[in-house]
Parts: C-alpha cells; structure tokens; sequence
C-alpha cells in the first residue's frame, strides 16, 4: 500500500497522525508565507521609497503635477548629518542609513536627560539624514527629519527651511496615529500652510515659535513667530511645538543649520 | 447555481448577517469604516480570508484530528491573513498603510473562525467556499453602509470625493466630528440593527424574561 493512503487511513485521533497531520500543515503553511513574502518584498521595498520621498516632497511643496516623483527627488540630495557637531559624515551611505532604527540601536544612538528631552523621544540617533536642495550651487531648501510625541503616538515627519536656516518653508508628518479630525488634523493642508514664512529663531538665535490657541489676528505681537494651533488638540499641539523646539534646539539640528547657513 | 447554493450565498447578507444577526466582528467594524476606501479594501481583504479558509478547512476536514482542530483552522486562517496582508502591501500600499494591524487582526474575527468551525467543518469545498464567500459579502454590506454615513457626514466626502463642502474649506457643511470617532460606528450599526428587525421581525428576540405586568406586592 502507498504509504500516502496508509496516513490517510489511519484513525484520525491517533497520535502518530496528529503529528503527521500537525507537521505537515505546518510545513505547507511556511512555504506558502514565505513564498509569499520574499515574491513580493522588492516591490514592497520600493513602495516604501517611493512613499518616503513624496512625503519629503510634499512637505517640501515640490510636489508638480505631471513630474514623476523620482524625477523631482533627483534635484533633492540627501547627506548625512553628525548630530554631536553638525557636521556632514562622507564616509556613510544615506540611501543605506536608516535613522529610525539607529535611534533604537544603543550603539548608535545616546540617550536622553529627562530635561533634555521634551519631545519625549528618549533615544537620539547620532547621526541624521537631512534633505539638500541647490539652485546654481546657492542652497535652496534644508529638509530635516523631526518625530515627537503627540496625544496617543510617536509623530514622524519633516521640517523644511529656507535657505537661510530659520524660515519655515513647510512642515508636515507622514506617520501619526493622532485622533481623526482634532489633532489627526495636522495633516490638513490649511493648517500646514499656516506655517510657510514663520521664523524659527529669534534675533537672538532661540527657538521662538509657538503655537497659539485662538488664531493669529492683526493684534498679535511677532506674528511671525506664531501659527494658530490646532483646535480642539492641545497636547497635539503641544506635542508638535515640543518637537519643532527640540529638532531646531541646541541638540537638535542648530548647531548644523548655522554651519551650513554660514556656508551658503 | 442550485438553490442550495444560491440560499448559502444570500442568506448571510441580510437574514443570516454576521454582523446585526449574529453579532460577531464588531471591532474591526468600529475601526476601519472611517473612509469607504478603507473600508472596501478591508472587506475586500475579509471576504477573500473567509471564502479562501473555509475552502482550505473543508478540504482537509475529514482528516483533522479532533484533539488540534482549533490550532489547525487557526494555522490555516493565520497563514492566509499573512499572504494578503502582504499583497496588500505590494499592490494598495496607501490604503494598506491605513488599515495597519487591522488586516493582521482578520485572523482573531470571529466571522473567520466561526465559519471554519460552524460550516466549514462539516461541509463540502464547494458549499463551504459559498459560504465564505457570503458571509465576507454580508460583512462587507454592513462596513460598507457604516463608512457611507461616517465618511460623508464626518468628512463631507465619499471615496475621498469631496461631496459636502466643509466649512473649513470656506463651503457650508460643519462636519460632524463624532463620526470620525469608533462610537459612531456602535451607533450607526444599532441603528441598522433596529432597521433590519423593523423590516424583518422574524429577527427580534423573545426576551429572556418578563417584568410582571402588575407588580406582587407578596413578593417583595
């Protein structure tokens, strides 16, 4: 007798066929899932670039209609950043580097002072990778990556500055899990505009934004440093003053924003 | 199709539904109804999990022993959760990116797990896909319905469609923020529930007790 049919004959409550029976399944399911996974990895890989980059192009408004997005992110040059100085790293490769995981790897992150910390990330990677554009050799754009903690989530996204360091060109998240339709509102684009052409940095060289509950009106003193916060979010709101004032802070990128500045 | 196969595939949708009738995969439908595509890539994703597992569950059945039964449907249903999450990675990673755990979740429904055990188990492939197939169906008219009423009176919109002019877009409609929130869908689904047993009342239940019309005062 073929020993197939002998299995599939015997009593179904017999130990020997539980085994066979649990082995076998096991076996059939695994190959199935990772056929599965390794099939279609490449194409999940480059669904994830392609998200990433028309985060920090839509952050940055370089988005145009009828340019493909891998066409407008070659004008965009990404570097790597040492956090500790604000000095460019040549020697590591930034499509390679993966600042997110390096900021949960002890050896490639430090950690944070409670007082330090007030975008409540607790973990800073060492290096970070920042966002460049050029115009005839003067630098346009500086994309900096920010996350902070919001109401209910870790909120990851972007921050892109004028030239000069300190005007806010746009500001944006691509990963947030706030609640719909209150502090879930910092992906609404009129308030995302709100932010173009604010300062970040007062004449003294601190971190003067802020977000203010009640609208910016005629009255409102240095209304350039000020965006109408999200209403019905205050600890959104909170989170993402919290986040800019941390990236933009002495431990964040500042000591890099007045280096390249400087440089032009 | 026979008629048989025609009552498996219908019965599921309205008189026999999951989810107003026999209550079952609530959470998810809290959950992923606060937009319609959401919601029809996730019943897409359920219907495809249910109909698929029950054909793999009726196939093997007659030689599943008794003793691993639940852990080899749980495999089965596991394993085919994985492969459309990952498709839905590879194919609508904007609209998957939304759902999040929440396709990684089909494999604690109740609806799959019920099916596999109450039809599944005891039917043949064919039958049994028809079922997965109806029941996904029936689930998928109740998300459906749900993200309807959520999306357009929490975001003026439909499948993203702007439909109702915002007041915060300087048009006429203050959008109701509640049904952006998961008890909405609690409220919408009573309603539909309530609905249903209006029309059909072959549907409500005899009360498990009844208060005495006219109280003992011996009693008390």
């Amino acid at each position: 007798m073929n020993p197939l049919t002998k299995i599939l004959q015997m009593p179904n409550d017999s130990r020997s066929k539980t085994l066979i029976v649990a082995l076998a399944l096991c076996l059939v399911c695994s190959i199935l899932v990772s056929t599965a996974a390794v099939m279609l990895k490449p194409r999940q890989e480059a669904n994830k670039a392609l998200d990433k980059k028309r985060n920090i192009l839509s952050i940055a408004g370089m988005m145009q209609p009828g340019v493909s997005i891998e066409e407008s992110f070659a004008k965009i040059e990404p570097r790597i950043v040492d956090m500790a100085n604000g000095q460019f790293v040549d020697d590591m490769d930034p499509q390679k580097y993966d600042q997110r995981k390096a900021a949960k790897d002890t050896g490639l992150s430090v950690a944070l002072s409670k007082d330090q910390d007030i975008a409540s990330i607790r973990r800073q990677a060492k290096y970070a990778t920042v966002y460049l554009v050029r115009k005839n050799d003067k630098l346009e754009t500086i994309i900096l990556p920010v996350h902070g903690y919001g109401l209910w989530s870790t909120m990851y996204g972007f921050v892109a500055l004028a030239g000069d360091g300190k005007t806010v060109k746009g500001l944006g998240f691509y990963e947030h899990a706030e609640t719909p339709g209150l502090g879930g509102e910092v992906d609404n684009p009129l308030w995302r505009a709100k932010w173009i052409g604010k300062e970040i940095y007062n004449p003294q060289g601190e971190v003067a934004i802020q977000l203010l509950k009640g609208g910016i009106g005629p009255a409102t003193s240095n209304p350039q440093y000020k965006v109408d916060a999200l209403a019905g979010a205050t600890l959104t709101s909170r989170g993402v003053e919290n986040l800019v004032h941390y990236w933009l802070g002495d431990n964040g990128f500042k000591p890099f924003l007045k280096k390249v500045s400087h440089e032009g | 199709m026979n008629a048989n196969a025609k009552k498996v595939v219908y019965d599921p949708l309205i008189d026999n539904n999951p989810i107003t009738w026999q209550i079952l995969g609530i959470c998810s439908a809290l959950a992923v109804t606060t937009s319609m595509n959401t919601a029809l890539l996730m019943s897409i994703a359920l219907t495809s999990v249910v109909a698929l597992s029950n054909l793999s569950i009726s196939m093997v059945r007659n030689h599943v022993p008794g003793s691993i039964r639940i852990i080899v449907q749980m495999i089965i249903i596991a394993s085919l959760v994985i492969i459309v999450d990952q498709l839905l990675k590879a194919f609508a990673y904007d609209t998957a990116k939304k759902l999040s755990v929440f396709v990684g979740l089909i494999i604690t429904n109740c609806i799959v797990m019920g099916r596999a055990e109450a039809y599944a188990m005891s039917h043949s492939p064919k039958m049994s896909f028809l079922d997965g197939l109806g029941n996904g169906l029936g689930y998928s008219l109740v998300l459906m319905t749900v993200a309807f009423f959520r999306e357009l009176l929490g975001a003026g919109s439909l499948f993203g469609i702007k439909i109702l002019p915002l007041t915060s877009d300087g048009g006429w409609y203050q959008s109701n923020g509640m049904m952006l929130l998961p008890p909405s869908a609690f409220f919408i689904i009573g309603f539909m529930i309530w609905a249903i047993r209006v029309w059909k009342p072959k549907q409500v239940e005899k009360p498990d007790y009844r208060i005495h019309e006219e109280q003992n005062p011996d009693l008390i």
